[in-house]
């Protein structure tokens, strides 16, 4: 199987392409069909709050869209793009500071138009999420076909 | 009262936004000369998320819009604390360019406890938007 024949082989070979994911230094930590995890170091540059060392809220919007794109992507039939249609995020603690921050997120249904997405932001515990989110994603057909 | 809240409360509100260190990683600034806040994402390569479009990542779309409702309750509202985000949602209307992008916020319900703000953004065109968000802030602090 050619690589442009598995999404989320491509998307390995090609997430260093990215420009925003290299700007936050974006790790991906493990991606299959439907499941992304990544992982975000910390960095002064990424804070809201640099007295209490508390991540602006947009990293972690980010760092969820990101994976959940990234299960979406990974699911596709070859030849074909996504684009978010939208994303709603609860933040439910703060984040803690300097620690890790892991986003993990899954497709729970796809359709021919569409994937809809959960996901986590967390830092020590899993159970214990710092934001959740859900969105949806639209597929379409690549106009020039099948290169991922 | 930290060094926000300071800032803020000697209405400095440039230095507001100039001391969070997010800003300036992904350019974004405020523009208050007309009486009412603007707030502005610069364009840069860095914010791209598929070059293949290109198209600025949409998380960063989110971090923006979430920013220029969280600087719309400091220019406007009158709670002492710095709002913290609940929640929000955001909408995908069209995809957004290496351009500049554009955002206005309106506070829907200012209570003692709790902000509900409306954020769209554009980019060229004003009829046109690219992304619209609504949230929820908690103003007190417990």
């Amino acid at each position: 199987m050619k690589i442009e024949d598995d999404p989320a082989e491509f998307f390995k070979a090609n997430m260093h392409h990215f420009p925003h994911f290299n700007a936050l230094g974006l790790e991906l930590m493990e991606l299959k069909k439907d499941a992304c995890v990544m992982r975000l170091v910390q960095r002064e540059e990424l804070l809201g709050d640099s007295e209490r060392g508390i991540l602006h809220g947009g990293v972690i919007t980010t760092l969820l869209d990101s994976v959940a794109g990234a299960a979406g992507f990974s699911g596709m039939e070859p030849g074909h793009t996504l684009a978010t249609l939208d994303l709603r995020i609860d933040y439910l603690r703060p984040s803690e500071p300097k620690l890790d921050v892991f986003g993990k997120a899954e497709i729970y249904r796809r359709t021919r138009n569409v994937a809809f997405a959960t996901g986590v932001a967390y830092q020590g515990d899993e159970d214990q999420p710092i934001a959740k989110c859900t969105a949806s994603f639209m597929i379409s057909p690549l106009p020039g076909g099948a290169k991922g | 009262m930290n060094r926000l809240e300071r800032l803020r409360a000697e209405g400095r509100f440039d230095a507001v936004n100039e001391a969070i260190p997010y800003t300036k990683f992904v350019g974004l600034q405020c523009d208050i000369a007309s009486g009412s806040l603007l707030t502005i994402m610069r364009h840069r390569a860095s914010n791209i998320g598929n070059p293949s479009i290109p198209a600025i990542h949409g998380g960063v779309v989110g971090a923006a819009l979430e920013h220029a409702a969280i600087m719309e309750l400091l220019y406007r509202g009158d709670s002492p604390e710095l709002p913290r985000t609940i929640n929000l949602s955001i909408d995908y209307l069209r995809p957004a360019r290496d351009e500049d992008l554009f955002m206005r916020a309106t506070i829907v319900r200012h209570g003692r406890r709790i902000a509900n703000v409306r954020v769209g953004g554009w980019q060229s065109d004003p009829a046109k938007p690219v992304a619209a968000a609504h949230c929820h802030f908690l103003l007190s602090k417990d």
